[in-house]
């Protein structure tokens, strides 16, 4: 089925679109993982894609970044066919883990995302140190900077993974759950710098994350996946009880209060009894 | 000039040992990082098959070490960078190998005392051809190292973010294990198969207990490497046992201190913050 379009893109229509994608299916062990999806992202948009786990949200980026082909319908990124390491993407993956062995500092990490792909030894050089000085205090990083990554707690490391995604200067910016394990306020913090690379720098960001909460007040638009479709739009339009249980296929409610969105569903709730 | 030094064979063992320690400490530190000690102790060992046969067919071992290892190297890099089964397959190759070793070492049972010195290391009789041969494999190795060092530390570091960065992950991978095996035959000249671990592996890992910074752990392990096949030559020229026991013996009190010091506090790396303010706060 078509994903719906809940909106057109008037106030960004002269501006091209960042992503393209046009009826687009992704087939991974002979099943469809994204089903016919469209939807187009512009310059300054901050996108949330939410969904349940398996909903296709990794695959989307992967796709995006040219990791796994499409076996239907077509990609464009900032104009062109979807090519393999495009340096004017920036991404955090989903999970990524360091282990206590391998004591490397944070700022050799996020170095590494200035020309990590680069053949040759990694020389050091004022202005190299002066970007990853100045990215860091983007993120609030500097002042564990210099200890062993595996030390740092999973909220510090997530900061510097954002700050090794953000320095290469992307156009389009892709954090799979970046948000996980977080407390509110780091997650708060996380939002609000991502939010304000967006506005300053006039990029594109998909965040993935599984709730909407943290995301209201920032993001322009909400994709949400459901066993392979989506739909997309602004939050008010697609958090909505209608659709959202035409996307999920069962009855869902969509409750709002006090500025929050409670996403519900009478299927919800364990069968444990005591 | 030190006495032991006036002799050509201590010269050679000492120009060797040093390039050799050198080598192995570089390749080890990405061997340590990348968490392929057991391809590099199963490339050892199934070196030590390819020198049998050389001797069996009355070459010089060097060059079965090379033709073995470096074949294993190239089908454990394509067997892939995923780690799950990699191991059970480097396992398998390697049984199947040690199996040839043993078949080639009954066919010419002649040979006893050459296979005991591929096990244990010849340091003390090397030529000074063999330098040079050494020197030349060392010189390429270091060089092959280092024009894949960037993309090798970045996909050890962040293997996702650097695939996606454009980073060939799997040639990236057979690449290195190439110059693993190597710095493996090389190194297999000094301390054997056996050993293989106390310059390959040891100084990186003892060098990363001290530092974070990845420049100055090379130095470290390089440095640790070298003083410690000195030393294991120094001892072995006045007592008359094996260099090799010496220099595993150094690597690995070496090692035991570090980590003892590391946990006493003594030494290691501090965690530096510049705030007393921790970043993540509660939650109120
Ligand atoms: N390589 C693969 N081969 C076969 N199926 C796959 C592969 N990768 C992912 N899948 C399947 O595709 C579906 C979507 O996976 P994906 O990782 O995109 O989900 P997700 O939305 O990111 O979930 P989560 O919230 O748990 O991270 C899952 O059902 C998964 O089992
Ligand atoms: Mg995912």
């Amino acid at each position: 089925m078509a994903v719906r379009e809940a909106q057109q893109q008037p106030a960004l229509a002269q501006d091209r679109p960042i992503v393209e994608v046009e009826n687009v299916t992704v087939r991974l062990g002979g099943r469809p993982v994204l089903n016919d999806l469209s939807f187009a992202i512009y310059p300054g948009d901050f996108v949330g894609l939410i969904g349940p786990n398996g909903a296709g949200k990794t695959t989307l980026l992967r796709l995006l970044l040219g990791l796994v082909p499409p076996s239907n319908g077509t990609v464009s990124l900032f104009g062109h066919p979807l090519t393999r390491g495009n340096h004017r993407v920036g991404y955090v993956p989903q999970h990524q883990t360091f282990d206590e062995t391998s004591p490397l500092r944070g700022r050799d990490m996020v170095a590494l995302g200035i020309d990590g792909f680069r053949l040759g030894l990694p020389l050091p050089s004022q202005e190299k140190t002066a970007k990853v000085n100045r990215v860091l205090r983007e993120v609030g990083a500097d002042a564990y900077a210099d200890s062993p990554i595996a030390r740092l707690s999973g909220g510090e490391q997530q900061r510097l993974m954002l700050a090794q995604a953000l320095i290469g200067d992307p156009d389009l910016l892709l954090l799979d759950e970046p948000l996980a394990n977080l407390d509110i306020r780091s997650r708060r913090d996380v939002v609000n710098i991502v939010c304000s690379v967006v506005r300053q720098r006039n990029i594109a960001v998909i965040l993935v994350a599984h709730d909407v909460n943290p995301l209201l007040g920032s993001m322009d638009k909400v994709i949400y996946l459901a066993h392979g479709r989506g739909v997309i739009g602004t939050p008010d339009e697609v958090v909505q009880t209608d659709v959202l249980t035409r996307l999920f296929g069962f009855p869902v409610d969509v409750i709002r209060a006090q500025g929050h969105i409670l996403v519900t569903s009478a299927e919800e709730g364990g069968e444990c009894h005591a | 000039m030190p006495e032991f030094l006036q002799w050509s064979f201590m010269q050679n063992a000492f120009l060797t040992g040093t390039i050799i320690a050198t080598v192995a400490a570089c390749v080890g530190y990405f061997v340590v990082l990348r968490h392929v000690a057991f391809a590099g102790h199963a490339l050892s060992h199934i070196g030590f098959s390819g020198a049998a046969g050389a001797v069996l067919i009355g070459i010089d071992p060097l060059w079965g070490l090379l033709a073995f290892t470096l074949s294993a190297a190239l089908a454990m890099g394509l067997l892939g960078d995923r780690l799950e089964g990699r191991d059970v397959a480097i396992g398998i190759v390697l049984a199947f190998a040690l199996g040839l070793g043993i078949l080639f070492l009954q066919l010419y049972t002649a040979y006893a005392s050459e296979a005991f010195s591929i096990l244990f290391g010849t340091i003390m009789g090397i030529s000074r051809a063999e330098v040079v041969t050494s020197l030349i494999i060392g010189i390429a190795v270091l060089l092959g190292l280092g024009v894949i060092f960037r993309p090798l530390l970045y996909m050890s570091v962040n293997p996702i973010a650097a695939e996606a960065g454009g980073v060939p992950l799997r040639l990236l991978s057979a690449l290195f294990l190439l110059l693993v095996a190597l710095a493996v035959s090389e190194a297999v000249l000094v301390v054997g198969v056996l050993l293989i671990f106390a310059l390959l592996i040891a100084p990186p890992a003892t060098a990363m207990y001290l530092t974070p910074r990845i420049y100055p752990a090379l130095g470290i392990a390089v440095v640790l490497g070298v003083l410690e096949t000195w030393f294991g030559l120094i001892m072995a020229y006045y007592t008359g046992y094996s260099a090799s026991f010496f220099i595993a013996t150094a690597a690995v009190a070496a090692y035991l201190l570090v980590r003892l010091l590391v946990w006493r506090g003594v030494i290691g790396i501090r965690s530096t913050r510049l705030t007393a303010q921790p970043a993540t706060a509660d939650a109120a």
